[in-house]
């Protein structure tokens, strides 16, 4: 059967926005097997977010709850999707870290191949070709997968999320088959979440990204910039490291990938590791007082400043512009 | 503690933009271009340095830490400065890089494991080349053992480990009875990210990795480093990825640089129409 199976990601009793990328992939790969795709949820009791799934348009939603799925863990957790995706053509998920920590494991469950951070669906007859990044983003790789299953995680920023389309999909209930010996060798013990209350970093049309330019003044700057213009706030490494803000702000080759519609990197120097996160972004704005800096040579418009004038007077400036 | 880390050495990474696509897109050439241990796999080797010392006296070892390989012969040289920057032993399994695919690393990587018994596996959490990041949860899964990927910090205690892992929203603990995979990320090289049962939880580290002493490169070659073949390790693994092509990314067209504030917003609301 040439079907797809979605895995949905539910985080806090919610279904998180990756999982309407992992569809929009399912649809397309469907339509080029001419099969349907079918939503995977997992959990202890996930009866909240039935209707949202269900919306989806999907064949099925298959649900798996036990106890032990309370919190996220691969252990757990991949026992049950090898089990749900075995009648599966391709098993699908964001790169999100959840999908990059858990599918590679299902994938060995199942002796699949691995696609991971996939940005185009392509298909020769009905055998699918996989595009994705490699080496930062500076090449492409187009792959195809010979395995019953073909395992694939998505980039959320090349897959635009899924709208619902209203229907109410028929749900199927799982057994939950038992965990391995390493189940029994872990233990969730806490997340300690960042409280953000803006856009997520990679849904957001803006993005504001500060560098180690910003020192110890980075939010008190980038708060207000970020405020008038409803944006998501990023981040460098460097500015990371140093503790200047929170680490899950990192965009980059090893942080997360955005492509808003505009974004600003300041005080950014523009690494290739930096700009394998945000390249693909529609208008990039770099302000940086060394015009030779890297950024310089993707940002659409550059200005060359210093940043603790610049930013100031372009937050008043814009912040006029928006109240006209 | 025995710590196995895996090291891959990459075309450097700081340079990754260099690479060239011939026309026929039938590779990626990555010529002229320096090879460099893998960055994570530098910090996978500092974590377990860490965990098997005293941070104070770091010259005498307080467990043992196994590096391996696999890769053709030049790939030596990179399991030589591991011995220097402190590894006790290392090993190097022959294999063209046209062999090598994640599942076939950790099918290899499972077979050592069984001889060499580590407690912990030790893995960066990405190789910088193929992106993929999924040799660590191939090998915990292959090994029916726990992974704790994306390793911000890890806290050793008595037969296990607390690690932070750095996920999308934050950080997330998990703890792991020993043995156990763990993949680690950029920031598990913090000077307050490792803390093993062996040093004072008050020490401080030096941020970053550490640097191989002169002598120690010396003394390196006297150290013990086997060789084995990918087809005893790893008999019968085969690709099930493979490439049909490849393609250089989108070009961005060179941008233009702005005088002012003013004539910066002027063009992102009447030209980009971003705003
Ligand atoms: C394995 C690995 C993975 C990595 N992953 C990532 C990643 O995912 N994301 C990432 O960002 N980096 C990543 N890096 C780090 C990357 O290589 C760079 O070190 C980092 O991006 C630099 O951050 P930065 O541009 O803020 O700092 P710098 O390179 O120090 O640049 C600061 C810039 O600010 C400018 N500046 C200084 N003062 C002012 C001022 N007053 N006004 C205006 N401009 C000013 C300077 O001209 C300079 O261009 C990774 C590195 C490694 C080894
Ligand atoms: N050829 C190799 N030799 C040794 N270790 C490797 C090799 N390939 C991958 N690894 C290890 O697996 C990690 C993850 O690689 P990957 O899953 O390929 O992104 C790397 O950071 C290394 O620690």
């Amino acid at each position: 059967m040439a079907n797809v199976l979605v895995l949905a990601e539910i985080s806090g009793g919610k279904v998180k926005k990756t999982t309407h990328s992992a569809v929009t992939f399912a649809r397309k790969a469907a339509a080029l097997l001419g099969g349907s795709y079918s939503i995977l949820a997992l959990g202890s009791d996930v009866s909240a977010v039935l209707g949202e799934l269900a919306a989806l348009g999907a064949d099925k939603v298959l649900v798996a709850e036990a106890p032990t799925l309370e919190h996220y863990l691969a252990e757990h957790y991949a026992p049950v999707v090898a089990a749900a995706a075995g009648s599966f053509r391709v098993l699908v998920a964001t790169a999100s870290a959840f999908g990059k920590d858990l599918l590679p494991r299902v994938a060995a469950r199942l002796d699949a191949g691995y696609a991971a951070d996939v940005t185009e669906l392509l298909s020769e007859g009905t055998s699918l070709r996989y595009k994705r990044p490699m080496f930062a983003g500076n090449a492409f790789g187009i792959c195809r997968i010979e395995s019953a299953v073909e395992v694939v995680s998505v980039r959320q920023s090349a897959f635009t999320a899924a709208e619902p389309t209203g229907s109410s999909s028929p749900v199927e209930r799982l057994a939950v088959p038992a965990a391995g010996a390493g189940a029994s060798r872990i233990e969730w013990v806490n997340l300690e979440q960042v409280k953000n209350e803006r856009p997520e970093l990679t849904e957001a049309r803006v993005v504001v990204s500060g560098g180690r330019a910003l020192k110890e003044q980075f939010y008190e700057l980038l708060n207000p910039f970020a405020d008038v213009l409803g944006a998501a706030i990023g981040a460098s490494r460097a500015a990371c490291d140093n503790g200047y803000c929170a680490p899950d702000l990192q965009v980059g080759q090893t942080g997360k990938v955005v492509a808003p519609a505009l974004y600003f990197a300041v005080g950014i120097s523009g690494a290739i590791q930096h700009l394998a996160g945000m390249k693909s972004s529609k208008i990039i704005v770099a302000i940086n007082k060394d015009g030779d800096a890297p950024i310089f040579q993707v940002a659409d418009y550059g200005l060359v400043g210093d940043l603790f004038k610049v930013l100031p007077e372009l937050t008043t400036k814009l912040r006029a512009l928006k109240d006209a | 503690m025995k710590v196995l880390v895996a090291l891959k050495r990459v075309a450097d990474p700081d340079n990754a933009n260099k690479v060239k696509i011939p026309a026929d897109g039938s590779k990626i050439d990555t010529t002229g271009l320096e090879w460099k241990p893998n960055p994570f796999d530098e910090y996978a080797l500092e974590t377990a340095l860490r965990l098997t010392e005293n941070g104070k006296t770091p010259k005498v070892r307080a467990g043992e830490v196994v590096v391996v390989t696999f890769g053709p012969p030049e790939t030596e040289t990179t399991l030589r400065s591991a011995l220097a920057t402190g590894a006790d032993r290392a090993i190097r399994v022959n294999a063209t890089d046209e062999q090598l695919d994640g599942m076939t690393v950790a099918l290899g990587l499972k077979k050592l494991v069984e001889t060499e018994q580590p407690d912990l596996v030790l893995v960066g959490k990405q190789a910088v080349d193929g992106d993929t990041n999924q040799v660590a949860q191939l090998l915990a899964e292959l090994l029916d053992w726990p992974q704790a990927t994306f390793a911000a910090t890890i806290r050793e205690e008595a037969g296990g480990l607390v690690v932070g892992r750095e996920v999308d929203d934050g950080v997330l603990s998990v703890r792991l009875k020993f043995p156990a995979v763990v993949s680690v990320d950029l920031r598990i090289v913090a000077p307050r990210s490792v803390f093993s049962l062996h040093t004072d939880p008050a020490h401080k580290y030096n941020e970053g990795v550490r640097f191989a002493p002169l002598p120690a490169i010396m003394q390196a070659r006297k150290k013990p480093l086997e060789t084995k073949q990918l087809a005893d390790v790893a008999p019968g693994a085969r690709a099930k990825v493979t490439y049909v092509s490849f393609e250089a990314p989108p070009k961005r067209k060179a941008g233009v640089k702005i005088a002012d504030v003013d004539a910066l917003l002027d063009k992102l609301k009447n030209e980009a129409k971003a705003l």
